[in-house]
């Protein structure tokens, strides 16, 4: 069995222990946020939290977690009560198939809990994993920087 | 000692101690030579500027002479060796921070004796020993384009070394025991090919510098020439064990290596290594083939290795369970990434095969990173998502698995402790 953390919620898993954190969340969870792109941790579609760090969930066995707590963009609000960043992706319209952003939000997440008012640079290079196939990262970085309190010149 | 004999014996020590004094400062003093207003851009003529860029790559200046995200040749990147951080200097042709009053010949002594225009005597981490093997041609083309770059006000920080080679004149002790100035005559007995690609690495390359073993003083270990070393945290790996590897290296393999970072049967550049492939990528092919012909003219005939076992460890095994997770999408036997673009199997791998699991946990742990529009050779970082056990799991069983070699002893030890370097520098 597989101890997992996700959200606060303890889970017991009967699943195989090279299974990628992913998979885990998608099928046996139901949390289906986090984006299967390209399963080798290229464009950052399947970003979560595991304790206080972005990480691609494709590339995580779920026996290597551990301890360490996961969380997922549904710890973050729903449609009816979004938290502070996806409501900054709708004011934005930062979605444009919407498909990588889960993932954009964890990962910005992550920086903001750490560094809540990043510089430009510092921004730009933490975001730089996700990819957007859409091309809205001007508006997502708009987003992030909407919630940082930021502008494009702060540095 | 009888009285009278002391005064004789003391003016004798007192005119010893004075002798050495006078010939110690003679090798420690060094002239200015006067600075000069900056020359022209216009004053270079073109062609001489193209060849310097030429000279420029081969010598990976900008390696080490532009700092994390700064302009280019405007240093500030800190270098960690054993004796504390130095800083590469500017440059560029900046008159107050940078070169842009050095003259030719002052341009020359630097890269000949290590001494700076000022005087003061420039530390061997500037690879000087090599660099005075280069021909007054190629030292002037590389000034050319050297001072027809955008000059930028960029103040070198402050050198952090330890007391007492904080004092630098003291270097110019280092160099009478290290310093051979002058280009060295061709071998006759070799063809043209293999002179030109001598003068490459030994001089503008100055490939020894991290590929030899250092010294407890810093210097090359010339009975050990490009047996190995470490930079930056990585084993640069020997250069004259290419017959070696688990699949000989060829002329064809090492040249493309070179220029793309990439070889079929030995895997990608990655760490120091990376941006040197970058540089040599854009000089002309003949330069290239020039080098590899020198390398693998000094190989050393292929070791044997005892037969190792065949059961695999419980660390081995936890590994295997990560690696299915983590790494099999792209390393796994018919995974897209093995099937496109000739990548080796891991059982090529020159870092799985190394002596030292240095190389394939510090790929692990930094992966590689993308660099600029060529992004074939991609990694993503693991030092994040695994601790250091887990990584030495990995490590474990990738050798278990792949190698034919003895296994690594210590992974554990040598986690904690790339980690613990990593996380200094």
């Amino acid at each position: 069995m597989i101890k997992l953390t996700v959200n606060g919620i303890e889970h017991e898993l009967d699943i195989d222990p090279s299974m990628p954190l992913l998979y885990a969340l998608r099928n046996p969870l139901q949390l289906h946020g986090a984006k299967f792109g390209c399963g080798l941790g290229q464009c950052g579609a399947c970003t979560v939290i595991v304790d206080d760090r972005a990480v691609f969930s494709c590339l995580l066995p779920v026996s290597a977690i551990g301890n360490r707590r996961v969380r997922t963009i549904e710890s973050l609000g729903a449609t009816d009560k979004p938290g502070k960043l996806q409501q900054a992706f709708i004011d934005h319209q930062a979605a444009q198939c919407g498909y990588c952003i889960a993932g954009m939000i964890m990962r910005a997440t992550a920086l903001l809990e750490k560094t809540p008012h990043p510089t430009e640079a510092q921004l730009r290079e933490h975001m730089e994993p996700n990819l957007c196939r859409c091309s809205t990262h001007m508006r997502i970085l708009a987003a992030i920087r909407q919630v940082a309190g930021t502008t494009e010149t702060t540095r | 000692m009888t009285r009278k004999l002391f005064p004789v014996v003391a003016i004798a020590a007192l005119a010893a101690v004075l002798i050495l004094a006078v010939a110690a400062f003679s090798i420690m003093w060094n002239p200015a030579i006067a600075p000069v207003s900056a020359p022209q851009p216009s004053s270079f003529d073109t062609p001489l500027r193209r060849e310097g860029a030429r000279v420029v790559a081969l010598g990976d200046c900008v390696v080490c002479h532009t700092a994390k995200g700064g302009k280019p040749f405007a240093g500030g990147l800190p270098l960690a060796t054993p004796f504390g951080t130095i800083y590469a200097t500017n440059i560029t042709p900046d008159p107050q921070t940078g070169i842009g009053a050095w003259t030719l010949d002052a341009f020359k002594r630097a890269l000949r004796h290590g001494i700076s225009r000022d005087g003061h005597v420039l530390y061997p981490a500037f690879p000087y020993i090599h660099f005075t093997r280069m021909s007054d041609h190629d030292i002037g083309a590389a000034y050319a384009y050297l001072m027809t770059r955008d000059p930028v006000r960029a103040t070198t920080p402050d050198n952090k070394l330890i007391f007492p080679l904080n004092f630098r004149p003291l270097v110019a002790f280092w160099n009478v025991m290290f310093l051979r100035s002058g280009e060295r005559p061709a071998d006759v007995s070799q063809d043209e090919q293999w002179n030109r690609g001598r003068t490459l690495v030994d001089g503008l390359g100055h490939c020894a510098s991290c590929h030899t073993p250092l010294n407890l003083i810093g210097g090359e270990n010339r009975n050990r020439a490009f047996d190995g070393g470490v930079v930056d945290g990585w084993d640069a790996p020997p250069l004259n064990q290419l017959a070696n590897a688990v699949k000989p290296w060829t002329k064809e393999q090492l040249v493309t290596y070179l220029r793309t970072g990439r070889a079929s049967e030995h895997g990608a550049a990655a760490g120091p290594m990376l941006p040197v492939t970058r540089d040599l990528g854009t000089v002309p092919l003949a330069d290239v083939e020039a080098i590899a012909t020198y390398i693998l003219s000094i190989q050393k005939p292929p070791q044997t290795y005892p037969a190792k076992g065949v059961t695999m460890s419980a660390s081995a095994e936890r590994g295997a369970v990560i690696f299915n997770g983590s790494c099999a999408s792209c390393h796994g036997t018919g995974s897209p990434m093995q099937t496109v673009g000739g990548r080796p199997t891991l059982a090529f791998s020159t870092a799985v095969n190394a002596d030292s699991p240095r190389n394939a946990i510090q790929m692990m742990m930094a992966g590689i990173a993308w660099h600029g529009e060529e992004t074939i050779n991609y990694m993503p970082a693991f030092g994040q998502v695994f601790n250091d056990s887990q990584l030495a799991d990995l490590a474990t069983y990738l050798r278990d698995n792949y190698s034919q070699r003895p296994a690594w002893s210590d992974v554990g030890e040598t986690a904690k402790k790339i980690r613990k370097e990593n996380d200094a520098r």
